[in-house]
Formats: structure tokens, C-alpha cells, sequence
């Protein structure tokens, strides 16, 4: 046999790149930057249809002139699983899908991956919260690779008015597996003549960064809470305090000034009160989940969505703000919101006062004159006095909004749901708290809203039943979990029959 | 005009001799059918290929100076007719598809062209879209080569042996009268690397020449009795000659065939994996020194049984490394070797697999068990296994797959939601769907279409459903898929039929999914084209009497007409043309518009879409209805909210698609379009002036209020 040389090896360097991320200019920056440290320097992809929406596999192979002869190297075209130094991922669940196929391991693989999250259409189009856990995955990227560099270079792109290619690049000559100079990379980038400045700026950002060796990035921050200005509010808080426990304070303060914002201060000392009822029922050994629990569930149904919700936040000086912000329009530029609603005549008879909401509601007349007038959605300018005029006065029906016919149906409602966390706390503690858990089913609006409600309902009946069942809380758990999953609602509508 | 311009790889078509050329394979083939003396060049767009017609389409200038003509094909089938010039005279030709698609719907010419014979040299390239990131049936080109006699060259994966390997293609083709296939695989199509150039060549004899003198040799006719005669010739004259020619020219090459009793065959293309797996078994290095001999195929058919009986006889072992089934070599190799009573085993397929593409790992595997059987000491190094401790389905849980979807702002989209609310109205629909950008829509978030059948043949496929029935039958084409055989074959079929079912048309104006080449249909302006065909016309021209047009954005539009197609009495099809024009190719017609309006500072308005996240409950029916890329989720800013909630991100094109479907779906209040008025008027200064006061006013009353009661 020949003698053969086994140590010599081409440097192969994987990239998984979404659609628009620039893939393969980064890959060209890497071949003449290869290139111009006289290495022999081969790239290929796999496009196919990756060009809409998916993701791109770039493989590089980089091998230094030899002596011998003049003897080139062959490249190969596609990477092997356990054999690749450096993967390059433009965001982390790539990085996963690089693990997954094995490209990634510890005795040899460099890892550099942009933490931000490009949501896949199955964690976006779920009815819930369909997200998978960032922080497992990049943990499991660290587990698996030799070195890891990870921070949000999307981000960082995005600060430094740069794109994600070029805060990549930086990584890459900071990450040492190149045998390349930083001044090579840079010369590249500024020999192509092309926004040479803006990329300059984001592979500096990238390499100081990927240089810093601290990718953790800050925990949460602890807020301090700020002083109220009224003192009734004050009195509020004060109760709070000395009458919750640490455990539930914080979601109880955040529920108290959701509801002073939605309506007023006779409404959030409503919520307290109907609070302290299912506290008394709660101990410190169950770690209070119940209250806490319920605390979240009933701020939120205690605001719930009407049109003068609605017309509310759609009129606020912040909104306009915010819009501004994120449509990213200067201050001299002149902004027109247009919103797009489309109210039922349910949502018109519920603003109605609850008698006469209710008769509009049965009158056959009543129904196909709002009908007609309900038949196609309404685009209004919000910004144009018009628009405005009409929704702001809308919102200003909040103080009437207790004789809402919206208003009594929804306390009806929430009352009967108290009273069954009530009844069931005192046997079975876990059923009280799934039972609590339900009113997560009831959001959105019109048609979504309806099915919420049903499902919450028909979950509500079961509970009644199943209440002496020692499995009940985990019944009511899986179903609760089965019906947020299904939009359609088939396939737990099955098993609720199966269970009843 | 496509989706990307190839203004600056054109350039690199002048390259003279002795120059370098930095690239793509098939900017290499690209520029050595230049360098040939080619003299018409036809094709159709398709990946891998797509590349090679739209450096084409943007390289006139080049192409004229030379006295090359080029079409871009209206289907595969025109581009391999195109190739009968060569029949007669001694014109090279060239065309270019994606395999094995284009090769079905280019078979029959193809079969008449290689029955006739060729004088002038004719290599038809095919893309090969096998292996991974494929998006078609996993078939062979090989089987066209052997049922109608083409030669089909498979070069090693180097810029210079591709170009290599075009040149001597023509010569072969015109030494053998036979057509040539050179087949590229998609990461040859793709692989950056550098190209020894030469100057380019005029051709020879020239398409006036022909006109001025026409040639008929009526034995090149393929009626009877020369199609007898040229069976016979195919076999007793084309076939020697073409051996004899790749014989002499060494086409085909032995490397180290003194360096032990092992043999491995390999086809061209997959050399330098093979190498790479043998190194990683540790009989080869990274030069490509192997230790035990290679028979590399760059001629896959027809086979030269001289060489292979030379490299068979007196080893003990051969190796075949065939990509694709039915393994047609392997047999063939394995019959000659009977026929001559050569006793050497010949392994293949049963070390490596029979279906699949031939990646490192499963050749270093292959190769193992080759030598464990026949020279255990051939193998120095040890394989690499999978590091331990890897949990691939708790990875697996945290990786979601990315379907390929519809572009942000993509015309098409809008009318599948509109499909969907149909549904909910008539109940679940048999839908046909087509080649074509559209197909995405049979994976997440629509999930509509029962079947897809090839490009055009959308409605066709439907013929079966197009009965009576409350239900009518529903199916869908794009306008790539109209011109490209639609017409006839859907449109034709349907109306001498009369079927009784919706036929949607989805016009964007561009064959989009191949990278947005004009058709007939085409609306925005070029220079060159003077037809604009309406797909409306075309369709009356057909005898169709059922007709509506709809604008894609407006859903209600959609849903109104599918509502009627549904439930009318009309007998035959109904069409309904959805009317949208193509967003990337959009995008990339105004970006240059706007920019320039921007810097003469003149009044601009531009849109965007968005999503009020105090508003929005995070349930996502946006999501699922509408699956725009630019309409995604963020964290929940109420720290009551668990769920996260819907948000519009940057990429946003304002297409409003979201907007719509939030209305017609009666979905959710949170949506709202913003205007963003740049270098606004006088009056729009002062009118915002008094609007903002007055707004302001009334915001602060209530600010007041809340401020009260805020922490």
C-alpha cells in the first residue's frame, strides 16, 4: 500500500443559511478571503426549492497550496456527519438541524450560531403557544460542539445598521478555526465594493463580540415597583401586601393595573375581593398555584375584549407611538394608520345596554338591518379626525360599560366558573387549579371566541361529572391541552366524548 | 428577466485564452459550448439548470457579436425540436432542462432526432435533480439514453472536466451522428471553482447558410422504410463509431490500474466523493493518490466493453459505484462479463444500496466491506462513529421543519385562504394541484391538494372528477404551466369534454417558480418583447365560455367567483383567472423606482402592514389563514398573556393579503395598514398639523385620567 498522508486534510466548514440571510455572499467572502491566503478554496449548495422560505446548505472546503508538485487537492461536495470543523448556522434551530445531521461534534466541531429565533410555520400556526425551548436547544448546541459561539447577530446587525452576513463573518475570523488574518476578511469586504461600509461595521460588531467569550446573555431584570399616584391605589397595593403572599404578588399587581387601565377603581377592588374568596380556600403547602392561578385568569377575563376595549387602545397616543416605531417611520414622515375591523351585530348588540342588546339580538328586523351593515369589514382612519371621532367616542362609553349586555353575560359567566373553583377546591386542590387554567381556551375574537367559549363550556360540564375521578385533574389537563392544539376541534371533540 | 441578473457572470463569457474564470459548474458549461462553435442554443428554465438559461437570456449582446441564436423554449419539448437543424446540417446545437422532468416532456422529439441521426454535433445538458433537496421523482435520465440511443456523459465535478467534457461532446456527436446527454448534478450545477478559459468560437457553418441553402436528405426522414435503416445504423455504424472515438480520446480514464488486483468502476460525477470515502477508509489521499485501481466513467453509455474487459479480466474483485436505479450498468457489465465467461465478482448495489443517493457516508461504508471481503489491509483508518451520547429525538423535538412556502407578499397566497373559507361553506373540495410556485400550498399552513402530476397538467389530472356533482371539482395551474403545455392539454382537453368542474388559472407573469422568466403573458415592459398575450384571450380562443378574472388581493373577489363557479348552471368549464403580479419580481422592477423618487425628494407613500400587540390575543387564525413569512410571533408583552402574540416584521411589502383575510375571515381587530408619507406636500404638512392638534387634545384628556390611577 502507498504510503499515504493521512494528517493532510481540507479545513470543512458547513452553512446553514435562511432564505435572505445572504448565504452565499458569505460563502464568496470565505472562498476569496481562502483565495487570497493562497488556499485552494471549493463551495457548493443545495438550493432546490430552499430558495422560498427554507434553508440552504453551503459546504466549503478550504486547503492551503501545496509543495508537493503542484498537486491539487479534491474537494469533496457534500459534508460527512463527524468530520466537519466549523458550522455556521444564521439562526439556532439551524444549528439543531446541523446536530441533527451529525455535522456537529465535540472532539472537532466549531459552532457559530445566531441565537435569534426565525419561527418555523408549525410554532407560529399553533393556537397556543407552540414555541419550542430555545435555551434546551442551545444547550444542546453546547453540549455537542467543541467550542461554541452564540449570541443574537441578528440583533447585532440590526444595531450597528448592518446584515447578518457580515456579523457572521466576524464571528468566523474570530473564532480561529481559519488560518487567516483579520485584515484578509476585511480586505475582502472592502474589495468588493459593495456597501463596504455597513459590513465593515458588522464584522467588527461580530469579531468583538465572538471574542468576548461570555455569550450568556443578562437575566431577567428585577423591577422595583414605582409609587401610585393616588392613594386610594395606594390603600390597593397596601392590601396586597399584607394580605398575599409572596408568591402571588407580583401577577396580582400586574393584574390590579391591567384593570384600573381597563376601567376604573371599583373594578380592580371587585377583583381583589373576588381573590381574597379563593385565597382563604389556598396554603402555603400547595405553594399557593391556585390563587396564582386564578389571580392570572381573572384579570384576564375580568378584561375582556369589547368593541370599547377595543376602541380604547386603538385611540391612544402610545398606540400612535408604538406604530411609528415599528413601522420605523421618522418623525417628519407623516403616518396614516388605517385599522381593519369587522364587527358582528353580536358585537354591536353587546355594547348595547343588556336589555336592549338581548331584544336586538331576537328581532328578526334588528338582525338584518345590522346584518346588512356588518356584511363587509371596515377599514378606519384612525388618524383622520373622522375615524378617530368615532372610536374615541366609542371607548368613552367604558364608564357604561357595567350595563353592557357583554358586560352581564361575561359576569354570569365568571361567577359560575368562581363558584365551581370554589365547590371543587374543597376536595380535590389540583382539579380547582386545571379548572382555573380552562379560561386560557376563551381569546380571540368573533367565530374564535365562540369556540373558545364552547370548548370552555362543554370542559366545564365534564368537570361537574368527573369531579369525584381521581385522574380528573389530568383528564381535564390533556383535554384542555388537546383542544388548544386543534383548531378545528375534531380530534378532541373525540375525546371528550370518549371521556363522558 | 429573472430573478436574479446575470450582468456581471455574462462578463466572464468574454474570457480569452489562457484567462481564469471564477464560478459555477454550469457557468463553466455555459461558457465551453462558446468555446465549441455552438450555434443555436435552446432550453427551459428549471433547477438545477436555471442559471444556464438566464445567463443565456442576459448575455444578447455576447451572443449576437458571435452569431449564436438562442431561445429561451416554450417547453422542453420545443427546445429538444429545436434540435432538428442539426439533421441536416453541420449546425452544433445545444439545449438545457431539469432532469428527468424535461427529459419526459422532451422524449418524443428527442426518440425522432436520435432515430434520424444528426451531422451536426447536438449535446442536450440536463440538470439532474436527484438526492437531496430534490423536488421531483427520484428517476434516472440513463433510461433516455438506452431506449433511444444518446450518449450520456457524466463528468468529474472540476470546472475543466465539465468544460473538457462539453467540447468533446460535440465531437463525439458528430463522429458517432448521435446526439449526446451530459447529465450535471445539482451540487456540479452549483460548485464554485476555477476554469481554464479559451476564446470563444463563431460557428462554423452558420443558420444563414442553411436558409440560403436548404438541404433534404430524404433518408433522414422518419417515416418507413428509413426508420428501418436507421435501427440498423444506430447499431452497426453510430454505436463503433462512438467507442472507438471515447477510446481514442480517453474519455474515459484507468488511474493507478498497476497498484493492486482490486478494480472499483465509477461514474464521473461521483468521483470526488468516492476519493473522499476512500480516504476516509484510508486508501486514498486528499491528491487523489489512490491505492487501489479506478475505472472512472465519464462516458456512462454506452459502455466501451474493450476498457471494461481490460480493467475486469484478471482482478479478483470489482467495485461498481453506480448512483440511481434500476442499476442499468451493473447489469450490463455483469452480462458482458458472461458473454466473454470473465469469472471476476462484480459487487454494486449490494454493498452500497439500491435507492438513494450515494453520499460519503454510504460509500465509506460500502468500500469497508468491499475490502473486509477482499484486502482487509487496505483499510488504515478507522471509521468515526457517531459521538455518543447524542439523543437525537430530544433534538429532533426541538427542530421543526421549514416546508418551502409561499414569499412574503406572493400573490398566490391570497386565494388559498379564499379556497379555505369556500370549504367551510361547501364542505371539503377534491383539489388538483400543478407544477409551480402554488404547489407550496399543499404543506403548511393550507394543506390543500390531493395530487400534483406534473407541469401543466393540473387540470388534466382532474379530468376523472369533472362529473356532475354538487361538489365541483376544483383545480389549479399557473400561467408557467398554462404556456408550457396548459393549454392544450388542460384548457383543450376540458372544453371538447365540456367538464363540468373550476379550473383556476393563477396568472403572476412570470414563470416564478423557476426564477421568473417571461412567458407569453408576460405584462411588464422589456425590450425585446412585442407579444403581451392576455391569459383571458387565450382562454375565449380556446372555446372557453365561462371566464372570470379576479385580482388576487382581494380575497372577497376570490371567494364571490369560486362561489358562483360553484353553484352555477353553466355546463362546461368554469376558468377564473387570479390576476397578481409576482412580489420578488415586483419588488425588484419598483426598488429601483422608489429609490430614485426618494432621492429626488419627491412624495412617496409607502405601506406596511402590522399588528397592535395589546389587541391581539396570541390564537394565531391569522397565522394558519394566511402564512406569510413576514407575519410571525414575538413574546406576549402582558405579562398576564402566556401565548405569544401575532407581529409583522420588517420584510413586510404591504401586500395587505393579512389584512384581508383578518376581514373576510372576520378574525380579529388587530390589524392595521400604516402610510408612511415620505417628502410629504404643503398640504399634507398642514393638514396633519390640525388633525395631530386636535388628536392630541383629546388623547391627553384621557391620559389624565389613567395617569391618575397608573404605577
Amino acid at each position: 500500500m502507498a504510503a499515504l498522508n493521512e494528517q493532510e486534510e481540507a479545513i470543512k466548514i458547513a452553512v446553514l443559511a435562511m432564505g435572505g440571510q445572504g448565504g452565499a455572499v458569505l460563502c464568496n467572502w470565505i472562498i476569496q478571503t481562502a483565495e487570497r491566503c493562497h488556499c485552494y478554496a471549493q463551495s457548493t449548495s443545495v438550493p432546490g426549492v430552499a430558495q422560498r422560505t427554507g434553508a440552504t446548505i453551503y459546504y466549503i472546503e478550504i486547503f492551503p497550496h501545496s509543495n508537493r508538485n503542484d498537486s491539487k487537492p479534491m474537494l469533496a461536495l457534500m459534508p460527512v456527519p463527524g468530520r466537519v470543523d466549523m458550522v455556521v448556522a444564521g439562526e439556532l434551530v439551524e444549528s439543531g438541524r446541523a446536530i441533527l445531521r451529525g455535522l456537529v461534534t465535540p472532539e472537532r466541531t466549531t459552532t457559530i450560531v445566531s441565537t435569534h429565533r426565525d419561527y418555523a410555520i408549525a410554532e407560529k400556526s399553533s393556537p397556543g403557544d407552540g414555541r419550542i425551548d430555545s435555551d434546551q436547544l442551545l444547550e444542546q448546541a453546547e453540549k455537542h460542539s467543541k467550542v461554541l459561539i452564540g449570541f443574537d447577530m441578528a440583533r447585532l446587525a440590526e444595531e450597528n445598521d448592518s446584515v447578518i452576513s457580515s456579523v457572521l463573518l466576524g464571528s468566523i475570523a474570530a473564532a480561529g478555526v481559519l488560518p487567516f488574518e483579520k485584515t484578509a476578511f476585511e480586505a475582502v469586504i472592502t474589495d468588493s465594493g459593495i456597501a463596504v461600509e455597513a459590513n465593515l461595521k458588522g464584522f467588527n460588531a461580530g469579531y468583538r463580540q465572538a471574542r468576548q467569550h461570555d455569550f450568556k446573555e443578562e437575566g431577567l431584570e428585577k423591577t422595583d415597583r414605582p409609587k401610585a399616584n393616588n392613594t386610594q391605589v395606594t390603600t390597593l397595593l397596601a392590601r396586597v401586601d399584607s394580605s398575599y403572599p409572596s408568591e402571588c404578588r407580583t401577577i396580582v399587581v400586574h393584574a390590579l393595573r391591567k384593570l384600573l387601565d381597563y376601567q376604573d377603581l371599583p373594578y380592580a377592588q371587585d377583583y381583589l375581593a373576588h381573590l381574597d374568596t379563593v385565597l382563604t380556600r389556598d396554603t402555603a403547602e400547595k405553594g399557593y398555584r391556585l390563587t396564582t392561578t386564578v389571580a392570572r385568569y381573572l384579570a384576564l377575563w375580568m378584561s375582556y375584549e369589547d368593541s370599547i376595549r377595543i376602541a380604547d387602545l386603538k385611540t391612544r397616543s402610545s398606540r400612535f407611538a408604538r406604530v411609528r416605531k415599528e413601522v420605523q417611520s421618522d418623525d417628519d414622515q407623516i403616518l396614516r394608520i388605517h385599522d381593519y375591523l369587522h364587527p358582528r351585530p353580536e358585537e354591536i348588540c353587546d355594547t348595547l345596554p343588556a336589555a336592549l342588546g338581548s331584544w336586538c339580538l331576537k328581532n328578526r328586523f334588528c338582525r338584518r338591518v345590522l346584518g346588512h351593515f356588518c356584511k363587509n369589514g371596515k377599514k378606519i382612519t384612525t388618524t383622520r379626525l373622522s375615524g378617530f371621532l368615532l372610536l374615541y367616542s366609542l371607548a368613552g362609553l367604558r364608564r357604561f360599560r357595567r350595563m353592557t349586555l357583554r358586560h352581564k353575560v361575561e359576569m354570569t359567566a365568571l361567577r359560575q366558573w368562581l363558584v365551581t373553583i370554589d365547590t371543587v377546591a374543597m376536595d380535590n386542590y389540583a382539579l380547582a387549579v386545571e379548572v382555573a387554567e380552562c379560561q386560557r381556551l376563551v381569546k380571540g375574537y368573533g367565530e374564535t371566541h365562540k369556540r373558545g367559549m364552547n370548548n370552555f363550556n362543554t370542559l366545564m360540564q365534564m368537570v361537574d361529572k368527573l369531579c369525584a375521578d381521581n385522574n380528573a385533574a389530568d383528564t381535564i389537563r390533556e383535554l384542555r391541552e388537546a383542544a388548544l392544539a386543534d383548531e378545528t376541534g375534531g380530534e378532541w371533540q373525540q375525546q371528550s366524548n370518549n371521556t363522558s | 428577466m429573472a430573478e436574479r441578473s446575470f450582468a456581471k457572470e455574462v462578463q466572464l463569457l468574454k474570457l480569452g485564452q489562457g484567462e481564469e474564470l471564477h464560478g459555477e459548474g454550469i457557468l463553466a458549461v455555459t461558457k465551453a459550448l462558446l468555446q465549441s462553435g455552438v450555434a443555436y442554443i435552446g432550453g427551459y428554465q428549471g433547477s438545477p439548470i436555471s442559471h444556464l438559461i438566464d445567463v443565456f437570456a442576459d448575455a444578447e449582446e455576447i451572443l449576437q457579436a458571435l452569431g449564436v441564436h438562442f431561445e429561451q423554449s416554450a417547453n422542453e419539448a420545443a427546445a429538444a425540436a429545436m434540435l432538428a437543424a442539426s439533421i441536416n446540417y453541420p449546425l452544433r446545437g445545444a439545449v438545457a432542462w431539469k432532469s428527468t422532468v424535461g427529459t419526459n416532456v422532451a422524449s418524443d422529439a428527442l426518440a425522432n432526432i436520435a432515430s434520424a441521426g444528426v451531422k451536426g454535433g447536438v449535446l442536450i445538458i440536463v440538470g439532474e435533480d436527484y438526492g437531496e433537496g430534490a423536488s421531483i421523482m427520484q428517476e434516472r435520465s440513463h433510461a433516455f439514453a438506452m431506449k433511444s440511443q444518446l450518449w450520456l456523459l457524466d463528468p468529474k465535478p472540476h470546472l475543466d472536466d465539465i468544460a473538457h467534457m462539453v467540447e468533446q461532446g460535440f465531437a463525439l456527436s458528430e463522429a458517432s451522428s448521435t446526439p449526446v446527454m451530459l447529465q450535471m448534478r445539482v451540487r456540479a450545477c452549483h460548485v464554485h471553482g476555477v476554469l481554464k478559459t479559451k476564446d470563444n468560437v463563431p460557428p462554423a457553418f452558420t443558420l444563414s447558410e442553411a436558409l440560403d441553402a436548404p438541404q433534404r436528405q430524404v433518408d433522414r426522414i422518419i417515416l418507413p422504410p428509413y426508420n428501418y435503416q436507421h435501427e440498423r445504423e444506430k447499431i452497426e455504424q453510430r454505436w463503433p463509431a462512438a467507442t472507438t472515438f471515447i477510446r481514442e480520446n480517453r474519455l474515459n480514464q484507468f488511474i493507478n490500474a498497476d497498484k493492486g488486483d482490486l478494480g472499483i468502476i465509477v461514474m464521473g460525477g461521483l468521483f470526488n466523493t468516492l476519493n473522499r470515502a476512500m480516504e476516509h477508509a484510508g486508501c486514498s489521499d486528499i491528491y487523489g493518490n489512490t491505492g487501489i485501481p479506478l475505472y472512472v466513467m465519464q462516458v456512462v453509455y454506452p459502455l466501451v466493453d474493450e476498457e471494461i474487459i481490460a480493467f475486469c479480466r484478471d482482478r479478483r474483485a470489482i467495485l461498481l459505484v453506480e448512483e440511481g436505479q434500476p442499476d442499468f450498468i451493473e447489469q450490463s457489465i455483469h452480462t458482458l462479463l458472461r458473454r466473454r465467461d470473465i469469472q471476476t465478482p462484480l459487487h454494486g448495489k449490494d454493498m452500497f444500496s439500491m435507492a438513494g443517493e450515494y453520499t460519503c457516508e454510504l460509500m465509506e461504508k460500502g468500500i469497508r466491506v468491499f475490502l473486509e471481503k477482499y484486502q482487509p489491509d487496505a483499510i488504515t483508518r478507522k471509521p468515526i462513529a457517531r459521538p455518543a451520547g447524542i439523543d437525537d429525538t430530544a433534538i429532533a423535538a426541538l427542530v421543526p421543519q421549514r416546508p418551502s412556502g409561499l414569499c412574503t407578499g406572493c400573490p398566490e397566497r391570497p386565494f388559498f385562504p379564499a379556497l379555505k373559507l369556500i370549504e367551510k361553506e361547501f364542505g371539503r373540495l377534491q383539489v388538483s394541484m400543478d407544477i409551480g410556485c402554488h404547489s407550496f400550498a399543499t404543506a403548511a399552513p393550507f394543506n390543500i391538494g390531493n395530487t400534483i402530476i406534473g407541469y401543466g397538467l393540473g387540470p388534466a389530472s382532474a379530468s376523472a372528477h369533472m362529473v356532475p356533482h354538487q361538489k365541483r371539482a376544483v383545480s389549479i395551474m399557473g400561467d408557467g404551466g398554462f404556456w408550457h403545455n396548459g393549454l392544450t392539454t388542460g384548457i383543450g382537453n376540458a372544453v371538447e369534454n365540456e367538464h363540468d368542474g373550476i379550473i383556476v388559472v393563477i396568472d403572476n407573469g412570470y414563470s416564478a417558480a423557476t426564477g421568473g422568466q417571461w412567458i407569453p403573458s408576460s405584462k411588464a415592459d422589456a425590450k425585446r418583447r412585442q407579444y403581451r398575450v392576455s391569459i383571458v384571450e387565450a382562454l375565449s380562443g380556446a372555446g372557453v365560455k365561462w371566464i372570470r378574472k379576479v385580482r388576487s388581493y382581494h380575497i372577497d373577489e376570490s371567494l364571490d367567483a369560486l362561489r358562483e363557479a360553484m353553484t352555477t348552471r353553466h355546463k362546461g368549464p368554469k376558468l377564473i383567472v387570479v390576476d397578481g403580479e409576482c412580489q420578488l419580481n415586483r419588488q425588484r422592477r419598483i426598488k429601483p423606482q422608489i429609490k430614485e423618487r426618494l432621492k429626488q425628494k419627491k412624495r412617496y407613500v409607502r405601506e406596511r402592514f402590522g399588528v397592535d400587540e395589546d389587541t391581539c390575543t396570541g390564537d394565531h387564525s391569522c397565522i394558519r389563514l394566511s402564512g406569510c413569512p413576514s407575519l410571525t410571533i414575538r413574546e406576549n408583552p402582558d405579562p398576564l398573556r402566556q401565548d405569544p402574540v401575532a407581529t409583522v416584521v420588517n420584510s413586510c411589502v404591504g401586500c395587505g393579503v393579512c389584512g384581508e383575510v383578518a376581514h373576510a375571515a372576520v378574525l380579529c381587530p388587530s390589524f392595521y395598514r400604516a402610510d408612511i408619507i415620505y417628502h410629504p406636500s404643503l398640504f399634507d404638512k398642514m393638514a396633519a398639523a390640525i388633525r395631530n392638534t386636535l388628536i392630541s387634545l383629546l388623547q391627553n384628556s384621557r391620559e389624565r385620567r389613567r395617569e391618575k390611577y397608573s404605577f
